[in-house]
């Protein structure tokens, strides 16, 4: 049975506007999976159809063997965590409050202490346990990126979804996160699918990458040797390259603009 | 894979094994936790004290000199059967009792509505204001006061109004929420474009009226808690009891609701269908205040963001907090009605909104970033 199961999967917001076209892939073992391609590719687009944010308007979407619409929205929630990227607003909340926010599908009524001591956990794997106590409005953009990961984790799902989780880390955060997901897949068995623009830490980190390419189609999925190319690269975002072996990983080194069309 | 493979390596274990092992900062890590809940219910008590203390003194004023502590002796006896039908008892219980009662009552309410109006529709401007739901109201007495239009009897003839009008810009904000490109943003905006068409059909109608007529929709429309029965009481205590409880129930929904719609429904909340629920309840309890009260404005905006500002935005705590904290404000704003210029008295509505603006305007320039984002 596949983990996650996309068949023939087309989304549009009219029929003259469709995301994603007819995409099809399995993830059959549980892997850290990147999903890759320009701006507007339907990436994001593709994740939420994944999750059953919205509905595809052909294809379907399986989640070990079933429909993800026939799964009830606490199932799916201890099944599957979407992690969009929480930013400030006139809420007050401790960053403690905001992670247990995410143990609503595991909880009755009251927080219980095994709920407070999994979103510490989670804030020390993310690295700022000492933030616990901090208005979550008070952090940087990119400490809401680990509070918003910490809140993921403590969901306790078997497949972690992420929109861009790294965009606003520095570097060795970047390596932090990733290598932290990679090993989670190891250690946990669980799937961890991301959404990046970063090639290179795709390529170093991820098992699969999923490249989406206009119009919304799936240009191809396998492991990084496999799909980071140079062909790929000109093809998919009309840039030359240059693709360099990093301990047989490939590491794309940038060239030049190629002209669009 | 990066040299520091082993450091990750720790902090994946710590994690896998998360239930497996206390860690050995446990018991202090709950103890800061629970120290943390307790200063929510710290303050939930001291507005809780505070309504309770104001409610003694008010029930003081009058003609008829009563005690501070003889008040509570009076109310207790009477519930608790042991009445000795005395002068004082009959001031307490029949003129005074009721028009604090509907001052906690309606401080209650409007607290607690604002609280939950401002969490599912994501913004800290939302009140019975800004829904258009006084306006609604305002609209219906109007209709009954000026035009002799009702939908009920003559002793609720007003109310009856108040209370059916009340719920249309609700039911406006939901076919709005039913629209696909709908959000909080556009539900809030639905709300007060009803606003602005109800005010200029309650002006329409004034343009009409005499001056007797004028004269008896603005007195209801300032908002006042005094002449209501204990008939009018009861009806508002039920149903601000009923909601309340309601929304207790949903608090935590309402928690995870605050994340966003997206990250709501994946973290198993169904977000549309809460967030019409919610506003089917507030909008009840809100109507229900409003159209026995008039138009007390400032309460349902400010208490909440003043409970938020001490104990934050977690609903389980703010909910209640609110609405304590709605019930001294707004006894405290009647209070000082009828001392500052007594023996004349100046209508609850225009105390709790010179209390409220100035107090708002200081909370938003002096929480600026951290209030807004």
């Amino acid at each position: 049975m596949s983990i996650i199961e996309v068949e023939g999967l087309s989304f549009g917001y009219s029929s003259e506007r469709e995301v994603i076209r007819n995409v099809s892939f399995r993830i059959e073992e549980p892997s850290f999976v990147c999903i890759v391609g320009p701006n507007g590719v339907g990436k994001s687009t593709l994740i939420r159809c994944m999750n059953g944010l919205v509905s595809p308007t052909e294809g379907r979407v399986r989640i070990f063997g079933r429909d993800v619409s026939d799964y009830s929205p606490k199932e799916l929630a201890r099944t599957m965590s979407y992690v969009p990227v929480m930013t400030s607003d006139f809420n007050v909340l401790t960053v403690l409050d905001t992670v247990l926010i995410g143990r609503y599908a595991h909880q009755r009524w009251r927080t219980t202490d095994e709920d407070i001591e999994v979103a510490y956990k989670a804030l020390e794997a993310m690295e700022i346990g000492d933030l616990s106590m901090r208005n979550f409005n008070e952090l940087s953009a990119g400490q809401h990126q680990k509070v918003s990961l910490a809140r993921g984790l403590v969901q306790e799902p078997r497949v972690l979804i992420l929109d861009e989780p790294t965009s606003n880390l520095d570097v060795r955060h970047q390596m932090y996160v990733s290598a932290f997901l990679r090993l989670l897949v190891r250690k946990t068995g669980m799937t961890v699918i991301m959404v990046s623009h970063d090639l290179n830490l795709s390529s170093k980190f991820a098992d699969k990458i999923i490249v989406m390419s206009p119009p919304g189609i799936l240009y191809g999925m396998g492991e990084p040797k496999d799909v980071i190319t140079e062909r790929m690269i000109e093809d998919v975002y009309k840039v030359e390259c240059d693709i360099v072996d990093d301990h047989g990983v490939p590491h794309v080194m940038l060239q030049s603009v190629v002209p669009d069309g | 894979m990066p040299p520091s493979t082993d450091y990750v390596e720790r902090a994946v274990d710590l994690w896998a094994n998360r239930h497996e092992s206390a860690s050995p900062d446990s018991e202090e890590r709950l103890h800061v936790y629970r120290r943390h809940v307790l200063l929510k219910y710290a303050f939930i008590g001291a507005s809780i004290a505070a309504a309770f203390l104001v409610a003694g003194y008010a029930l003081t004023i009058g003609d008829y000199s009563i005690e501070f502590w003889d008040t509570y002796g009076i109310i207790w006896d009477y519930i608790t059967g042991n009445g000795t039908g005395s002068t004082a008892e009959f001031v307490v219980m029949t003129y005074r009792a009721p028009r604090v009662v509907t001052g906690i009552v309606a401080g209650i309410g409007l607290g607690a509505t604002g609280a939950v109006m401002q969490a599912i529709l994501r913004n800290p401007l939302a009140d019975p204001y800004t829904t258009g739901i006084s306006s609604g109201a305002s609209f219906g007495a109007t209709l009954a006061l000026g035009m002799g239009i009702s939908l009920a009897s003559a002793s609720y003839a007003v109310v009856a109004n108040a209370f059916v009008f009340a719920l249309v810009p609700m039911v406006v904000i939901i076919l709005v929420s039913k629209m696909k490109s709908s959000s909080p943003a556009t539900m809030i905006m639905a709300g007060i474009a009803v606003m602005y068409i109800f005010n200029a059909c309650s002006t329409m109608i004034k343009l009409w009226s005499d001056e007797e007529t004028i004269s008896s929709i603005f007195a209801w429309s300032v908002g006042s808690i005094d002449s209501t029965s204990w008939t009018n009481v009861a009806i508002m205590l039920v149903v601000t009891v009923v909601g309340i409880a309601s929304l207790q129930l949903l608090s935590r929904r309402l928690n995870v609701l605050s994340t966003g719609d997206e990250s709501a429904r994946c973290m198993g909340v169904n977000a549309g269908q809460l967030r019409i629920v919610s506003l089917l309840i507030v909008s009840l309890v809100a109507a229900a205040i409003v159209s026995f009260t008039g138009l007390i404005g400032f309460v349902g905006l400010v208490c909440p963001h003043i409970a938020r500002m001490v104990i934050g935005s977690d609903s389980r705590y703010l909910i209640p907090a609110s609405a304590a904290f709605g019930a001294a404000l707004l006894l405290v704003a009647d209070t000082l009605g009828r001392v500052i210029i007594a023996p004349a008295v100046i209508q609850v509505g225009v105390i709790t909104a010179f209390i409220g603006a100035p107090l708002f305007l200081y909370l938003i320039v002096k929480q600026k970033k951290e209030a807004w984002g």
